[in-house]
């Protein structure tokens, strides 16, 4: 089976009901991706199919009908997204375990909705979990990102 | 003598003698100094000056013992090694270390001694010496009770104070120049005539130089680093999925496994039927372990489903089956055979509340999942005399000890690599999963086994905080409280969880009445004690431990009987508090909430206060009473912590623990049903969502002087009690059970 991860091509001989989430842990090592519920309760693991967030826990892998983006290729530390940006200036991360998650959320927030709500904020990231209580600042962050996103 | 010996015999802990305070008995042998743990793994051309600071022609290490869960223990404990050492964050490299005797955690045990943490007599601190010495003859090498910071505090500074002058002292020898006048900057000796000696270059020298050890501790007017807000070492990683946590590990040859154990927790397994799982593909193998099964496959998520297709018969639970024999037990146990301890019986209750008007009410906290994000995962690779492990822990000597137990391997030679940590709470005070791994790789000699539990195997198994209920009587007279006597019963955290480690816990229980015996409050007659019910599910540590619970029973109590006695919320908790900076932490939320001016009808503001772990918090909530529920809008903190290392990372962990506490006391709980926990994945235990999330508005109080504190966990205790009061405030209603979800709606 086909997958295109990040930009890359890769063939992969796994079962059609695996999740996305593991053929990207486990048989292509791409670690951003977290596992946090198995049942698409906490949004760790997030990431882009075609531009647009799903969970990846709960999307199986036959499903997969675009190119994959993960938070690797969101943005990397000498080549940061906005949104990345943003949550390293309000230091958004206590374990940091959810935020790979929040971000991709958050990036595909704010290409579908550039100039985001509070309301909109919470709707949009109320699925994702931090059980370290991060919400404060990952409000801001959204907001921040929101600003250099529109700057540009 | 070789040099390494040489340095060993004259290596000490550093600190150690700076910070313990108080003698005692049997005190000495105990204090001796503790072998430096880098000595063993240098290698030619490494210096380790102190168990704190590596250096090397690579740069500079500092060792950070206390394990990061997400509190940014390790930015933190580097900012205070660097603030003496003289080098700047970004030119350091973080590692936690070795599991070493060195690293014993002082201030965790200080917190085990029945003295209020306010209470400075000699007495108190003579008690406190000895249980530093018992930490460190125990080997805690432990994370928790929020003491990183107090910990660190000194002992860190002195390391880098130690290592700093003993590379000037090298430097100096080597230049040939007068120590005096040397200076050091960004990880540089700095000569007279502007030379720059790195100190990776002196590491060799500064081996053979005597250590420098009566170093003075800069002012903290000078300080570069500490006080100011610092970019988390982390952050970039922790941004840009380049953090790698336990359940990440990866190396070659490694397997995958997971576990079903009994869900009724300690409970046996009487037989299972893998036939189904044996042929299902990527499945290696299927043992037998302790309390269950495990699988080992090639992926984690064939693992997993191999688990599940595997038929269990589970033996009954060693505890009462139903959630209502829980609370039976409870109740039953508020009688004079089952009292553990009164440290708090001021004037005469009895006398007091002998035909006084009562005030009276019932209180009750459920167990609770700790629930940290990531999953808890082990890998051990047993080889024929080595074993490694990789792992988050916030107890690695523990670890070590155990997995020496079960493997036969010498201590010396079982090796425990710590782990980045997705969240904890206390979670990670256990090791289950780490022996649960031992025992799998046991039977794959030499290869590396990686566990991962599934969420629903982790929720189950996850040893839940305590339940506990508290009856309160009170009486009020002239407008004041009069009389206030609380029982609490809970079963005995510590004894529940030391005896999972084979430990004994003798004595009271401490943890039944933290955050309640403890409060530093003159009320004419006041009593405070603790029940011990006996043990019933199997209990951990959870976020502020004892006090989580008794904050909320204390404060919500003290607020029914100020209402009776019609004062003012704030008048009467300032008039009735003893201590000076825990004034001024309610006098600070009094203040920045604007306490006094008028609402709308359907708001309401509510105060309480707690002190735990030795940092007295004062907190103020406002909600709205709206058409669809209570909605939290404002959360105002105040919290004295002697002295605020890092004023972003406080307010983040401050407002984070606010979301717990409120979360949690709003939504969240663990019940049994056949002895098995009824909430096995978010959906059913989600905590607080983004949309519930009030504004929360953080200050950090610095009036205690050097009585520094960390902040992981004091601000769990008064936030439900703040809420419950606010919302009695709002609308009359008096919510004194958790969750109050059972009892009112939510926004």
């Amino acid at each position: 089976m086909k997958l295109n991860v990040n930009g890359t091509d890769h063939e992969v001989d796994v079962e059609d009901d695996m999740p996305l989430l593991w053929v990207l842990r486990d048989e292509l090592d791409i670690k951003g991706v977290k596992y946090g519920c198995g049942v698409a309760q906490c949004g760790a693991c997030t990431v882009h199919i075609s531009g647009v967030a799903v969970r990846s826990c709960q999307t199986a892998v036959a499903d997969v009908d675009g190119p994959v983006t993960t938070i690797e290729g969101l943005g990397a530390p000498d080549a940061l997204h906005a949104v990345q940006e943003a949550w390293i200036e309000h230091q958004v991360a206590q374990c940091g375990y959810c935020q790979s998650g929040q971000m991709m959320q958050a990036a595909s927030l704010l290409e579908e909705t550039p100039q985001p709500t509070d309301e909109d904020i919470d709707i949009v990231m109320g699925g994702n979990l931090c059980r370290c209580g991060t919400y404060p600042r990952i409000r801001a962050a959204v907001k921040t990102a929101a600003s250099k996103l529109n700057r540009v | 003598m070789s040099k390494l010996g040489k340095i060993a015999r004259r290596s000490f802990l550093v600190g150690s003698v700076a910070i313990a305070g108080g003698v005692a008995f049997g005190y000495y042998s105990y204090r001796k100094p503790a072998k430096n743990p880098l000595l063993d793994d240098l290698t030619k051309g490494e210096a380790a000056l102190t168990p704190y600071v590596k250096i090397d022609a690579n740069g500079i290490t500092l060792i950070t013992p206390r394990a990061d869960s997400g509190q940014g223990a390790y930015s933190v404990q580097a900012a205070l090694i660097a603030e003496e050492l003289d080098v700047a964050l970004d030119q350091v490299n973080v590692d936690p270390g070795p599991p070493s005797p060195a690293y014993y955690n002082t201030a965790l045990a200080s917190e085990a001694v029945p003295f209020q943490s306010t209470d400075d007599s000699r007495m108190a601190n003579s008690a406190r010496g000895v249980m530093d010495a018992m930490a460190k003859f125990m080997g805690l090498q432990i994370t928790g009770g929020s003491t990183t910071v107090p910990d660190g505090y000194v002992k860190l500074r002195v390391a880098g104070a130690v290592a700093r002058e003993t590379l000037k002292a090298a430097a100096a020898a080597r230049a040939g120049v007068a120590v005096a006048d040397l200076k050091t900057e960004r990880g540089a000796v700095l000569l007279p005539d502007g030379t720059q000696i790195a100190y990776a270059d002196l590491a060799v020298e500064a081996a053979e130089t005597a250590l420098v050890e009566d170093v003075p501790l800069r002012d903290p007017s000078t300080w570069r680093i500490i006080g100011k807000s610092q970019k988390r070492l982390d952050m970039i990683a922790k941004s840009t999925g380049t953090q790698l946590y336990g359940i990440d590990f990866e190396m070659d040859g490694m397997v995958h496994a997971t576990v079903r154990t009994n869900p009724r927790q300690g409970g046996a397994m009487i037989g299972f039927d893998a036939s189904i799982a044996e042929g299902m593909r990527g499945v290696k193998k299927i043992v037998q372990i302790a309390g269950g099964v495990a699988v080992v496959a090639d992926n984690t998520w064939r693992a997993i489903q191999a688990a599940n297709a595997i038929e269990i018969d589970w033996d009954a639970a060693p505890y009462p089956l139903e959630q209502e024999q829980h609370w039976e037990a409870l109740s039953a146990s508020f009688n004079d055979d089952q009292i553990d301890s009164r440290n708090r019986d001021d004037g005469d209750v009895e006398a007091a509340l002998h035909g006084a008007e009562l005030v009276e009410a019932e209180y009750r906290a459920p167990y609770l999942a700790h629930a940290p994000l990531e999953p808890v995962s082990s890998t051990v690779k047993v080889e024929e005399n080595r074993v490694d492990i990789w792992t988050g822990t916030q107890i690695p000597r523990f670890v070590q000890t155990n997995v020496a137990k079960i493997t036969g391997v010498d201590f010396d030679n079982v090796h425990v690599h710590v782990l980045m940590m997705g969240g904890s709470f206390g979670h990670r005070l256990e090791d289950d999963v780490v022996r649960q791994a031992t025992e799998i790789a046991m039977q794959m000699p030499g290869r590396p086994v990686k566990l991962t539990l599934s969420r629903e195997e982790d929720m189950l198994h996850d040893y839940p905080r305590q339940i506990a209920m508290a009856r309160g009587r009170g009486s009020v007279r002239n407008g004041h409280v009069e009389a206030l006597d609380l029982g609490i019963a809970m079963p005995s955290v510590i004894r529940s969880q030391m005896g999972r480690q084979g430990l004994p816990a003798p004595g009271p229980d401490l943890q039944i009445v933290a955050g309640a015996w403890d409060q530093p409050m003159q009320i004419p007659n006041y009593r405070v004690t603790g029940y011990a019910a006996p043990e019933l599910a199997p209990i951990s540590s959870w976020r502020a431990v004892g006090a989580s619970t008794n904050g909320f029973f204390h404060d919500v109590f003290l607020d029914e009987l100020i209402h009776a006695a019609g004062a003012d919320p704030v008048e009467e908790r300032l008039r009735l508090m003893t201590h000076d900076p825990s004034r001024k932490a309610i006098e600070a939320v009094a203040e920045m909430s604007g306490w006094g001016t008028d609402l709308a009808e359907n708001k309401g503001r509510g105060v309480a206060f707690c002190l735990s772990f030795g940092v007295p918090v004062a907190e103020m909530i406002e909600v709205t009473n709206t058409e669809d529920g209570i909605r939290i809008d404002k959360v105002w903190v105040a919290a004295e912590v002697g002295r605020v290392v890092d004023p972003i990372n406080f307010e983040n962990l401050i407002q984070g623990g606010v979301v717990w506490a409120l979360g949690h006391a709003m939504n969240c709980e663990i019940t049994y049903a056949d002895g098995v926990a009824e909430q096995d994945n978010y959906y059913a235990f989600e905590g607080m969502r983004i949309w519930q999330t009030p504004e929360i508005i953080v200050r950090g109080l610095e009036n205690a002087g050097d009585r520094i504190r960390g902040i992981g966990e004091p601000m769990v205790p008064p936030a439900a009690a703040a809420l419950s009061n606010a919302i009695f405030a709002a609308t009359g209603q008096r919510i004194r059970e958790m969750p109050m979800n059972k009892h009112i709606d939510f926004v």
